[in-house]
């Protein structure tokens, strides 16, 4: 687990010392609106519908359980005793108000934690796959780089104005589970020949209004020149980037504008620049920072734990749990735990105090106390002793939070919506929640098999939409909630942009219609080997469309 | 018709401008406004109110009497004079029911 250094304690506590005077400074009158809101904003704080929001930053959606204890702390002492867990692994709570705030960060602070950088025009969190770690498939920890990429980016004079916010992601497994191709910069871990670890590049992905799947720049760029390379990348659109219209702003307008070819070339030359100045990564500080990330020390097991067999033969709630939540560990005897945050009919992402003291426990009795958040709102215990699934599993039900559904219809990402969000124009949350009360049966769900239903309550697509295998996109007309249904998108190592399949739905009709979807599938698959977006790809819109809107 | 609408700097909380020139915590106490000078007026007090540290984010939102009560017309004002209809225990449609 990744600890503060001495560098990282001091500039934290002076943010938080500056913030606490900000606030002092706005509410006597020394500050105007226009002159807080950036900084309340480089602070994680929002304003939105009903009340404030803190946006707390989960660094690679890693913590452990002494700081899940503090989260569930602050949403009991200072919000409404949940919080919610979003697509970028970080937590956000909803109804801070602003005089507690500079309380909330010294808070934070006691235990390695902030909200700087969650907002603004600079490079955010960054992101990586929630198994990391710990994931059988995984060529190396993504961990160590993204906490190198972290340093690099936190308060980097350079890039704290950028054209628009920058988003990282990275993965260290060939399956990839951080949406790499979405993001400003994707990165996938990869070995060469030689077995040297280096990273495939993408540049350019991004959702919002205008969707588009990251090009690729590098087949592999050697370890030590993360750290230059990343910058060429930020100062080439840091350059070039769009100011003058916001919704052009990101990097994905200039890769497009400018064509691939030309902006590969702009970045090599500022990389030759600089790839062996002070940004070259010694090799010793990379080694240095994965002592950080050490696993924790794990007994081969036998792969098969006699007290699981035997409940899974007996307690069909359980043999769900098992065959969905269930991720393969590279160590025989283990596994990662998926902790739904999903129950039937609930809200996608959302977490009770109660709930995250639940977590923590666990994590620290049975889990090497560690935790992470994934991008699809859920909770994972990565590093779990096969023959301890069942006391988790029983924990788990006590606390509504042990359903079987990880990958299935009713494991569905969803924004906050209108139910919170100023910028919403519908809301999503209660779509999620009907669609998951229509498809909630444990038969219904593992008939359908692997479905990901993503939901946005607006063009910006924090729910992630466009990359729903159904993806849901929530607008207003004439007045009313009305909902435009995408098929066919990808987030993973295959990813693609969903296509409009027509003309938008009522929120009445909205769940009637991806029942319909659900259905064309079931009645036209291969087999049930064959998974919606398998046969999505494989027949077309076509025979979706008809049964939408009928024969044309 | 429109009232006046913002959230307390303190605390967020969504207000409306009430008859005497104050932040009340209800749409249906709050003042009504016809006509662009009318509207004016009513911006301009809220953002005096928004130099004095009272409010952040003034702005105007349509409003229609439904059995005598104000209602906001748009679904956004309703749920942000409610509070999220996915947490009927929260917001204002929390609080005793009053006025």
């Amino acid at each position: 687990m990744y600890r503060y250094d001495e560098f990282d304690a001091s500039f934290v506590n002076q943010r938080t010392e500056q913030f606490k005077d900000q606030v002092r400074r706005r509410l006597a009158g020394e500050l105007s609106e226009d002159e807080f809101k950036p900084l309340r904003l480089m602070n994680g704080l929002y304003l939105q519908l009903h009340a404030y929001m803190l946006r707390v930053a989960i660094p690679y959606g890693t913590l452990n359980g002494r700081q899940m204890r503090k989260l569930a702390h602050i949403a009991r002492t200072y919000d409404k005793g949940y919080g919610h867990f979003t697509t970028r692994q970080n937590i956000q709570f909803n109804w801070p108000k602003l005089e507690d705030t500079p309380k909330i960060l010294e808070e934070l602070a006691e235990v390695e934690m902030h909200a700087i950088q969650t907002s603004g025009n600079c490079i955010r969190n960054v992101t990586a796959d929630h198994f990391a770690g710990a994931a059988a498939d995984e060529i190396a920890d993504p961990r160590p780089y993204a906490e190198i990429l972290r340093q690099w980016s936190s308060l980097h004079p350079e890039f704290s104005f950028l054209p628009r916010k920058f988003k990282i992601a990275i993965t260290g497994a060939p399956n990839d589970r951080a949406a790499v191709q979405v993001h400003d910069i994707g990165l996938q871990l990869a070995r060469n020949d030689d077995g040297e670890i280096g990273f495939v590049v993408y540049v350019g992905g991004g959702l919002g209004r205008t969707p588009m799947i990251g090009r690729k720049v590098r087949d592999f760029l050697p370890e030590e020149d993360l750290l230059a390379y990343s910058e060429a990348i930020l100062r080439v659109y840091n350059r070039y980037g769009r100011r003058d219209n916001k919704y052009k702003a990101r990097i994905k307008i200039l890769v497009h504008e400018t064509g691939l070819e030309e902006l590969k070339a702009d970045i090599e030359e500022e990389f030759e620049k600089i790839r062996f100045g002070v940004l070259r990564l010694p090799d010793e500080e990379v080694r240095r920072i994965e002592t950080y990330f050490a696993p924790p020390p794990l007994e081969v097991g036998p792969a098969v734990s006699a007290v699981v067999e035997a409940r899974r033969g007996k307690d069909a709630a359980f043999a769900q749990f098992l065959k969905h939540n269930l991720n393969p560990h590279r160590v025989p005897g283990y596994t990662s735990v998926t902790l739904s945050m999903k129950p039937i009919g609930g809200i996608p992402g959302d977490a009770s105090d109660a709930q995250m003291e639940v977590i923590a426990e666990l994590a620290e009795q049975y889990g090497h106390d560690e935790i992470r958040i994934s991008h699809e709102q859920n909770v994972i215990l990565p590093h779990v002793k096969l023959e301890d699934v069942p006391a988790i599993y029983d924990r788990l039900a006590a606390a509504e939070i042990a359903e079987g559904n990880a990958g299935l219809i009713t494991d569905i990402i969803a924004c906050p919506g209108m139910d919170y969000c100023a910028l919403a124009t519908a809301r999503s949350i209660p779509v999620a929640q009907r669609i998951s009360e229509r498809f909630g049966t444990a038969d219904r769900q593992a008939e359908i098999g692997e479905l990901k239903i993503k939901i946005s309550g607006c063009i910006n697509a924090c729910g992630h939409h466009h990359v729903g295998h159904i993806g849901i996109l929530g607008l207003e007309k004439k007045g009313e909630e009305f909902y435009q249904v995408t098929l066919g998108g990808s987030a993973n190592e295959n990813a693609s942009i969903g296509e409009i399949v027509g003309r938008g739905f009522s929120s009445e009709e909205v769940v009637d219609a991806i029942e319909n979807l659900v259905d064309t599938y079931l009645g036209l698959r291969s087999g049930k080997d064959e998974t919606f977006l398998e046969a999505y790809r494989r027949v077309g819109e076509v025979p979706f469309k008809e049964a939408l809107y009928g024969a044309a | 018709m429109k009232v006046i609408t913002a959230n307390r700097l303190l605390n967020g909380d969504v207000v409306w401008l009430g008859e005497s020139g104050n932040w009340v915590e209800r749409v249906t106490l709050a003042r009504t406004f016809e006509g662009k000078d009318q509207v004016a007026e009513g911006l301009s007090i809220g953002q005096q109110a928004e130099k004095n540290q009272e409010v952040v984010g003034v702005y105007e939102m349509d409003v229609t009497l439904e059995d005598g009560v104000l209602v906001p017309v748009r679904l956004r004002e309703r749920i942000r004079a409610a509070g999220p209809t996915t947490h009927p225990q929260f917001g204002k449609q929390a609080q005793a029911v009053s006025a």
